[in-house]
């Protein structure tokens, strides 16, 4: 049999860096084929040269046995190729079928598209109305969206990168009966991720990248997973330490009632959601991006503040109406989901990026003059403390890379000593080293006596770090579980929505005075 | 094979400052080609423009003494621009400035009173920065855009100022002329050499220069503006707060530019006319990105630009060349200046199927990360 498609010796470079080198794979059709690897291990960069999106350096694309050039997406789409990105490209304002009319390459006949995507929801089990407005669907829905419209278009290869990152557990399962059902039809699948347990579930063959090549090609079923660990890491998968939490009976941080509109018109409100941090814990909220996370980082972090609320409390005192550095001279760090732009400054220096929040110690700012030596002193040991990856207190922030950066922001709040932290996905993009490491760093924060709030999309990571867990959906918090008294499909169900109602109105439960956690 | 344009990872120091020499050059390359075409020999235009001017000692004076307001205002006008706070308003900053330090002059310079001058300079600067304050009260109030309100009261002030000179504050003793009556000495500044215009106001440049360096290096409330304009999320992360940058990058503009406007009716114009600025608070934006926001380098942008208006001037005395070369020669030295900064922080690449192999970069998870994300962005 002709494969449907295979590369052959595709190299890409970016300033610095090799993104891809010499990346041969071949995809049969009808076969469901993983592309593996950490983050930055070059496989989107792979996935954007298949689909037309970037030119490879060099090496060959064969195409049904046929050397072809894909200069661009619609030549990608012309030859059959389907691409689900990770970001979703969809327009909030209009309908489904709108959507897809706008990006299908056809007449713009909305009753035709309609009645087809009613039929090829139904023939791949996607629940899918097509006349509903965009902004009122779930994120899993916003993806059937996408997927729908690239089989609109009939293809012989579909490319999804990350597709779970965004779904609950349950959804995810749901998909794969989907994605199974179209590769029984003909149709190859492409399927990028970082996570064994999917690909072990899906795929029929795996081909591994690490750090740009090719570090070998097995069959996900029957390889043992440490094995395609080691493939992927070059290493065994580092493991955190973990000692039982000792909480400190009066919580640090707490939240009470706190209703909150969205600033952003198609962002979440919050409506009464009530938490209590204590010193001593690491919290953690999980839930589907979208459902009010970001609203909840900013009111937590001062980046938005309430005119007049005692509803958020540092030690007892309101801080509602503080700013983020008010709030941070009190002890509450923070650390945002976007390094650059957000936690630092891009083509700012280290030195002048610590200064960002560190202003307050050390004398850095005297009689209104900054002191530049004891801000390159403070960026020195972070660099040092946090085993940051660069040339030197000058560095520029935007030439760090994602892992080094964050170990730097990271350390940065860190060397402040907070009484409470919250951190928004803490390893969002980091390679396993390196989340390793800042996992690590949250727990020993906690056992030495400060106040954690993690807020992450991975549930793996929630699971491995938290002590208790609580799920934000569509801007309510559930009451927090005790890690080891709640299941990853409980906390899947809670992340759709189930079980929360109940939850959520009993703030007592969430603010009780002392947690109490069983013996590990 | 087509070019890419991309992000280079570090921008390097050198060229940032070889940025605004290269755009010099190709301005010279420009006009030469520009002559040649209108006929004229390159050589000897260019030296009537560049060289001509300063080869006397009145030459020098006349620099100096229209480099000197160019300079105060772009270094008042880079306060706010590194905060992103879009003041094109310096010339009726400028205008509002002479204004006040005219009605102190007008009712004060008969006598000879010592303090009438510093007064002066501190009604210019009051006035500069009055009308400054009314873009930075909407802005931070009602979230109005600064770059049309402060645009708009330019011609408010030219308006003003034409009132006041045509009615209430006509020298009665002019002839009609739309102007005030001539200050009185005590109400002028000292000449620094004997006969010529430039004046000791000088040193008032000189010292805003040390200021204003002292101010960018070193102080806390420049390094929050800068993050304020740079990443607002990062200013909104760190608890800075916009509006004060809102409100101390118009005042500083307004200030250094209501300064300059006392400086030129109590120098070289000894009076309020109709016409009192020759685009200074235009051009000073011009300086101010010449000089990379830098107060050293507005100092040689404020130079170069003041050059540029005696060549534009000697070129219409000697070869009867139009006034409108003037502004073509600004217009293309700030073109190459915004071309060679775009080089600096991008840089050209050849793609195409086959390309040169290069050699790993950084380690190697760390840095395809980075390069996932240029690979977003391109």
């Amino acid at each position: 049999m002709t494969p449907r498609l295979e590369l052959r010796g595709i190299t890409k470079t970016f300033p610095g860096v090799l993104a891809n080198d010499d990346v041969s794979l071949t995809v049969m059709p009808g076969e469901i084929h993983a592309v593996l690897g950490e983050n930055g291990a070059g496989k989107s960069t792979l996935m954007k040269i298949i689909y037309g999106a970037l030119a490879a350096d060099e090496g060959e694309i064969l195409w049904n046995g046929e050397p072809v050039r894909i200069p661009s997406p619609t030549a990608a789409r012309h030859l059959g190729i389907g691409m689900v990105y990770q970001h979703f490209s969809l327009f909030e304002t209009v309908s489904v079928a709108e959507n897809i009319a706008v990006a299908v390459d056809e007449p713009f006949d909305l009753p035709a598209i309609s009645a087809r995507v009613r039929e090829l929801s139904e023939r791949y089990g996607m629940p899918l109305d097509p006349d509903r407005l965009l902004h009122h669907l779930s994120v899993g829905e916003r993806q059937r969206v996408e997927i729908v419209r690239c089989l609109l278009q009939r293809p012989t290869l579909l490319v999804l990168d990350e597709p779970t990152s965004v779904l609950t557990p349950q959804a995810a399962r749901s998909l794969f009966e989907t994605l199974r059902v179209i590769a029984r039809e003909g149709c190859s699948l492409l399927y990028i991720s970082h996570k064994l347990e999917e690909i072990r579930d899906l795929c029929d063959t795996a081909t591994i990248l690490r750090a740009g090549a090719v570090a070998g090609t097995a069959d996900p079923r029957t390889t043992p997973p440490a094995e395609l660990a080691a493939l992927m890491v070059g290493s065994a998968l580092p493991e955190t330490h973990r000692d039982p939490a000792r909480p400190d009976p009066t919580p640090r941080l707490e939240v009470r009632g706190l209703d909150a509109e969205a600033e952003d018109p198609f962002g979440t409100d919050l409506a009464d959601v009530s938490l209590a941090v204590h010193a001593g814990e690491i919290v953690g909220i999980a839930g589907v991006s979208g459902n009010g996370q970001a609203e909840l980082a900013a009111l937590l972090s001062g980046e938005r503040t309430l005119p007049a609320d005692d509803a958020i409390r540092l030690d007892g005192e309101p801080i509602a109406r503080l700013d983020a550095g008010a709030r941070r001279r009190r002890g509450l760090a923070f650390i945002p989901e976007d390094r650059l732009g957000r936690g630092v400054v891009p083509l700012m220096s280290l030195r002048e990026n610590v200064i960002l929040t560190a202003h307050a110690r050390g004398g850095m700012v005297r009689g209104g003059m900054v002191r530049r030596d004891r801000a390159d002193a403070y960026a020195r040991q972070v660099i040092d403390r946090f085993d940051v990856r660069c040339t030197g207190t000058g560095a520029v922030a935007r030439a760090l890379s994602g892992g080094n950066l964050q170990k730097f922001i990271v350390g940065r709040e860190m060397e402040l000593a907070p009484m409470v932290l919250v951190v928004s996905q803490p390893t969002w993009g980091l390679d396993v080293a390196a989340a390793a490491f800042i996992r690590q760093s949250l727990i020993d924060l906690s056992r030495e006596g400060a106040a954690v709030l993690v807020i992450s999309e991975e549930l793996d990571e929630l699971l491995e770090i938290c002590d208790r867990i609580a799920v934000l959906y569509r801007g309510r918090l559930s009451e927090g579980r005790n890690r080891g008294e709640v299941s990853v499909e409980d906390l899947g169900l809670m992340m759709a929505g189930g079980a929360i109602e109940s939850g959520a109105t009993d703030a007592a439960g969430a603010t009780a005075p002392s947690p109490e956690y069983p013996e590990p | 094979m087509r070019v890419q344009f991309e992000p280079r990872p570090t921008p390097s120091l050198a060229a940032q400052v070889l940025a605004p020499v290269a755009a010099f050059a190709l301005t010279v390359v420009f006009g030469s080609i520009f002559f040649l075409i209108l006929d004229l020999d390159p050589f000897e235009t260019l030296h009537v423009f560049l060289v001509r001017p300063l080869s006397s000692a009145n030459g020098v004076s006349e620099w100096l003494l229209k480099a000197s307001p160019l300079i105060l205002i772009g270094l008042g006008l880079a306060v706010g621009f590194r905060a992103n706070v879009w003041n094109i308003g310096a010339e009726g900053m400028f205008i509002c400035g002479a204004i006040s330090a005219g009605w102190f002059a007008l009712a004060f310079g008969d006598g000879d009173h010592a303090w009438l001058l510093p007064l002066m300079a501190l009604a210019g600067i009051a006035g500069g920065m009055a009308w400054a304050s009314v873009p930075a009260f909407l802005k931070v109030r009602f979230s109005t855009n600064e770059i049309l309100v402060t645009l708009m009261l330019n011609y408010v002030a030219v308006l003003l100022l034409g009132y006041l000179v045509r009615g209430p504050w006509r020298d009665p003793l002019g002839f009609n002329f739309p102007q005030t009556a001539l200050f009185g000495p005590s109400a002028l500044f000292d000449p620094l050499v004997g006969v010529y215009r430039v004046n000791t106001s000088i040193f008032i440049t000189l010292v805003a220069v040390g200021i204003a360096w002292l101010f960018v290096q070193h102080t806390f409330t420049s390094y929050r503006m800068t993050v304020g304009g740079a990443a607002p999320a990062a200013a909104r992360f760190a608890g800075f707060r916009d509006s004060h940058s809102v409100w101390l990058g118009l005042l500083a503009g307004g200030g250094c530019a209501g300064l300059a406007g006392m400086m030129e009716v109590a120098g070289p114009l000894g009076q309020l006319t109709g016409h009192i600025s020759p685009g200074y608070g235009f051009a000073a934006i011009i300086v101010a990105f010449i000089g990379r926001l830098h107060p050293f380098g507005i100092v040689l942008g404020g130079l170069l630009l003041s050059l540029l208006y005696m060549g534009g001037e000697s070129a219409q005395i000697m070869l009867r060349l139009p006034a409108a070369l003037t502004r073509t020669f600004q217009g293309a030295l700030l073109f190459f200046l915004l071309a060679a900064d775009f080089l600096i922080y991008y840089r050209p690449r050849r793609v195409g199927r086959t390309g040169t192999r290069r050699g790993r970069g950084g380690d190697g998870a760390g840095g395809g990360a980075e390069a996932e994300t240029a690979a977003r962005q391109g």
